[in-house]
């Protein structure tokens, strides 16, 4: 499979999504400048953490108007398989690809540690191979990762079972305890209501390897990739 | 001209920092404080018809310069 991982300036979780999907994972995986104004040949996109424009104005607000973005949403509309991690998903969600909104973390801190998060669902191209009741061990690192959206849309992404992923403790309980910044619903992941584009704050490219202290986050890129090849999440280019 | 603008979270929204700077006024002895909500303030010097400038600014405030999810805007033209 051919992915594309976007690159926005302080864009630097890139490389490491790259490492994982070329190198771990053995598929093609080039990087794409915010610049370009076509996404090639790819069969999905990352778009990776980082600190795009310093986070000014607003995390991804400025990188969400990047000519990339255009490409992306042409991409997302066709069905193409969408994951922003961290700081991709504040783009995504700025970008109005995905609902709601991620604001500062409710102790003000930056946290950078792992967590544990539990896939709510199995039907997506994101979560199919994270078996059933698995509780993942994956890092984060951000200031402002605390999902919001308004009780109309959270009833929504409820009924729509468009939860993907929550923060849990290490037996899987959704306490606050285990909530690391102060989440609606102990919310770490969503999808949008067409399933084809996913965000989440925990970072799977850091935890793709047994050398790295988990390999959790390989589930992630291996239901995405399992998707693609079965077909079950549109080509669009 | 210059387009002042001011960017607040929506009272809905959770405000650590608002809530943060609360407390420290109080434990500096601020009487009398009910709440306090930390947004951003933006001054735009620009020119042209004013109603023009200002459905422009309305517009820029929507898309880019607040996040209508989480944040209400205000401005005015002087």
């Amino acid at each position: 499979m051919n992915f594309a991982v976007l690159q926005f300036p302080a864009s630097n979780c890139d490389q490491d999504a790259v490492h994982v999907l070329r190198n771990v994972l053995g598929h093609s995986a080039r990087l794409l400048w915010h610049k370009e104004t076509s996404l090639g040949n790819a069969d999905a996109v990352i778009v990776p953490g980082g600190f795009s424009y310093g986070d000014y104005l607003r995390t991804g607000a400025i990188a969400r108007f990047s000519p990339v973005m255009q490409a992306v949403q042409a991409f997302a509309a066709k069905g193409g398989p969408v994951l922003g991690i961290c700081n991709g998903f504040q783009i995504l969600c700025e970008a109005g690809l995905l609902p709601g909104a991620l604001i500062r973390n409710r102790s003000l801190q930056f946290r950078c540690e792992h967590v544990f998060v539990k896939a709510a669902t199995a039907n997506s191209p994101f979560t199919s191979q994270i078996p059933d009741g698995k509780v993942l061990r994956i890092p984060i690192a951000h200031g402002e990762g605390c999902y919001f959206a308004d009780a109309e849309t959270i009833a929504r992404l409820k009924a729509q079972n468009q939860i993907l992923w929550q923060y849990a403790d290490a037996q899987g309980e959704l306490t606050d305890v285990a909530n690391p910044n102060g989440s609606v619903e102990n919310i770490a992941g969503i999808c949008n209501e067409s399933r084809n584009v996913a965000g989440l704050m925990p970072h799977p490219e850091r935890a793709s390897e047994g050398l790295l202290g988990s390999a959790d986050g390989r589930l992630i890129f291996e239901s995405l990739i399992h998707a693609l090849e079965s077909k079950s999440v549109a080509k669009a280019a | 001209m210059k387009a002042k603008i001011i960017i607040t979270p929506k009272k809905a929204v959770l405000d650590p920092q608002g809530k943060t700077v609360q407390n420290a006024l109080e434990h500096m002895g601020y009487g009398g404080i009910s709440a306090v909500h930390v947004g951003k303030y933006l001054e735009i010097e620009v020119s042209g018809d004013k109603e023009t400038v200002r459905k422009q600014i309305d517009e820029a405030c929507h898309k880019f310069l607040s996040n209508p999810v989480i944040e209400d805007y205000k401005f005015e033209l002087d």
